[in-house]
């Protein structure tokens, strides 16, 4: 090491990479084409399985088992979208569409909603037993549904909205901890002196929540939302419990019996289908990744 | 004089007052979220653990029974130790696995190179979608009898293999699925490997230190607040699997009970056969795991977790 970096540096660098020490390997060019090289191979192995079944969607039925591992068929068809579409039971995937969105979109509008209000309060307002209740909130995000779900069952059966959408909606009434952890945080990084002189000026705490601070919440509640619906659109044990009709079911309940061995048996359909359900999901990532990676890496949420 | 005395009870009564009102519109906010913890967290707990004393059926209502439910569950069902052996064994290689990954690919990502936006999306996308039914529909597929996973060992010329058949195998196939999504631990990672400072890496340059070096003693243990989040967070979510081995196995937890993960089998006893008093038993079971568990880590992170305000003191 030594005895290199003593000699003089070689006139036939150019300035940029005239360091003393220089071997192929370390070269910035060459070091920077083997990082993408690596990058861009292992991110190819990665995505493959999910490339291959868009791409098996657009296989013909001969070439899905002939051509398999393609990501590109040869003869691109559509008629696996068609064929999956009609559903099965006489139920077509219209049908599970809407529902998905009710679901989705309603559950994701009542649970944003009401984290926001209850998330000011938790963030604003000093009232006696906050640390208390605010802890016990966060208790909640270990603990598993498990030791919920039987008893909420029963309730709900007694109830007799077994196959309603109560059971789904109803909870999400009183937000989800995740999101109002979530928005807590962000509220505390507002500063207070608008709150302080909008209080002066005679605002009440209801005033100023929707006055001061909703208006500036708006990427946390952009970032809540997109978790919500995306959360909400691949749940799949909350439709497994309650939706037993198959005129209710969601995307996720459809395609575990349209898949299922008793099901059907045309795979290019499932995997239409199964391809065509992740769209929404991907087009959320893909145009709000920016506050997806931001509420991950903020709050540590799960994806 | 006067005057203070005068202006301290009216201050203390305008103070009250605002106390006061503040308690109401604090109670008002957070209205939401309290009544429904009670109506749909607290209350259904409680009657959970009292289930776990009865032999509920949904069509044949209760007896209490004491302790039956955990001795049968200790002594009588074999079933259950091998949904326990199932999911140990798959939180034991899925966890390190996506953790590993995870913090591999987030150092691999941690440089100012272009398109690393790119690549860090790509490396998420999997996880994105990871909780969903058609991927779990796409990764029976995949290792089907006939599925992509055979066809590309017999280009390769070697015979296909029962993936989801043979008991040895079928639990890989879903660690291998888990350990496909470390998506979110390996955008925490990031953000932690962020936050430490570039400086400690080009002294240590200085001082010779090669990149082993530099690994073990500077970015592991900044890294370990974070190693330690990441741990319990995917721990809690490994005991509680379920979609992916419901839909992979069609509920069976086939081959043997090889991949009856523990949420499987409860699911099974309290809303396939509906012994609802059993499964309440087993969850109060997963959820003592679960505390303990989360305790011993905390417990233990005072040992190995570093945390850089100590360090100054």
């Amino acid at each position: 090491m030594a005895n290199i970096t003593n000699q003089p540096t070689p006139s036939w660098l150019d300035r940029e990479t005239a360091r003393p020490t220089i071997s192929w390997y370390q070269h910035k060019t060459v070091r920077a084409l083997m990082y993408h090289g690596f990058v861009l191979l292992t991110t190819l192995v990665m995505i493959y399985p999910i490339l291959w079944l868009f791409g098996s969607s657009l296989k013909g039925p001969d070439e899905i088992w002939t051509n398999q591992a393609a990501l590109i068929p040869n003869d691109i068809k559509f008629e696996n979208y068609v064929n999956g579409w009609k559903g099965f039971g006489g139920i077509s995937f219209t049908t599970f569409y809407k529902n998905s969105f009710i679901y989705a979109g309603l559950g994701t509008l009542l649970t944003v909603s009401a984290s926001a209000v209850v998330a000011y309060g938790f963030a604003r307002v000093k009232f006696v037993g906050r640390r208390f209740w605010f802890g016990l909130m966060l208790t909640t995000l270990m603990l598993p549904i498990q030791v919920q779900i039987i008893p909420q069952y029963i309730i709900f059966n007694k109830l007799d909205w077994i196959n309603t959408f109560y059971p789904l909606l109803l909870p999400r009434l009183g937000g989800q901890a995740f999101f109002i952890f979530m928005i807590v945080q962000f509220i505390r990084g507002i500063p207070n002196e608008l709150d302080e002189a909008a209080m002066i000026d005679g605002c009440s705490k209801g005033g100023i929540f929707f006055r001061i601070i909703l208006p500036q919440l708006k990427p946390a509640i952009i970032t809540a939302a997109l978790f919500s619906f995306y959360w909400t659109w691949e749940d799949f044990l909350t439709p497994l419990l309650y939706l037993n009709s198959p005129d209710l079911y969601t995307i996720s309940l459809a395609l575990r019996t349209f898949s299922a061995p008793s099901g059907s048996t045309d795979w290019g359909a499932i995997f239409a289908m199964s391809g065509l359900s992740l769209v929404p999901v991907f087009l959320i990532f893909i145009f709000f990744q920016r506050y997806l990676v931001q509420g991950i890496a903020t709050t540590g949420l799960k994806g | 004089m006067a005057d203070t005395a005068l202006a301290l009870p009216k201050r203390r009564v305008g103070k009250r007052s605002r106390f006061g009102e503040n308690n109401l519109v604090g109670y008002l906010f957070i209205s939401p979220w309290l009544v429904a913890f009670f109506l749909f967290a607290f209350i259904p707990m409680v009657a959970s653990l009292g289930l776990a004393f009865t032999d509920y059926h949904i069509l044949r209502g209760w007896n209490y029974i004491g302790l039956d439910n955990f001795h049968r569950m200790f002594y009588d069902d074999p079933r259950y130790w091998r949904s326990v052996q199932a999911t140990v064994k798959y939180v034991l290689f899925a966890v390190p696995l996506r953790l590993v990954f995870a913090l591999a690919v987030a150092m691999l990502l941690n440089t100012k190179r272009r398109g690393v936006a790119l690549y860090r999306a790509a490396y998420y996308a999997p996880s994105v979608v990871g909780g969903s039914i058609a991927v779990a529909v796409m990764w029976r597929e995949i290792f089907g009898r006939e599925g992509l996973a055979n066809f590309i060992l017999n280009q390769f010329g070697e015979p296909s293999v029962w993936w989801l058949g043979n008991p040895d195998y079928a639990i890989w196939t879903l660690i291998l699925l888990a350990a496909w999504q470390f998506g979110s631990p390996m955008l925490i990672f990031l953000a932690g490997l962020k936050q430490i400072p570039e400086q400690l890496y080009e002294s240590a340059s200085i001082d010779g230190a090669n990149g082993f070096q530099k690994f073990f003693r500077i970015t592991l243990p900044l890294l370990t607040p974070v190693i330690f989040f990441n741990l319990i967070m995917q721990l809690i979510a490994g005991f509680m699997t379920f979609t992916q081995a419901f839909v992979i196995t069609n509920g069976s937890g086939r081959p043997l009970d090889t991949t009856l993960f523990y949420a499987l089998y409860l699911y099974k006893r309290g809303f396939e056969t509906y012994e609802m008093g059993y499964a309440s038993a087993m969850a109060w079971v997963m959820l003592a795991v679960i505390a303990i568990l989360t305790a011993i880590v905390f417990r233990t992170s005072s040992q190995w977790v570093y945390y850089e305000a100590q360090e100054g003191v």
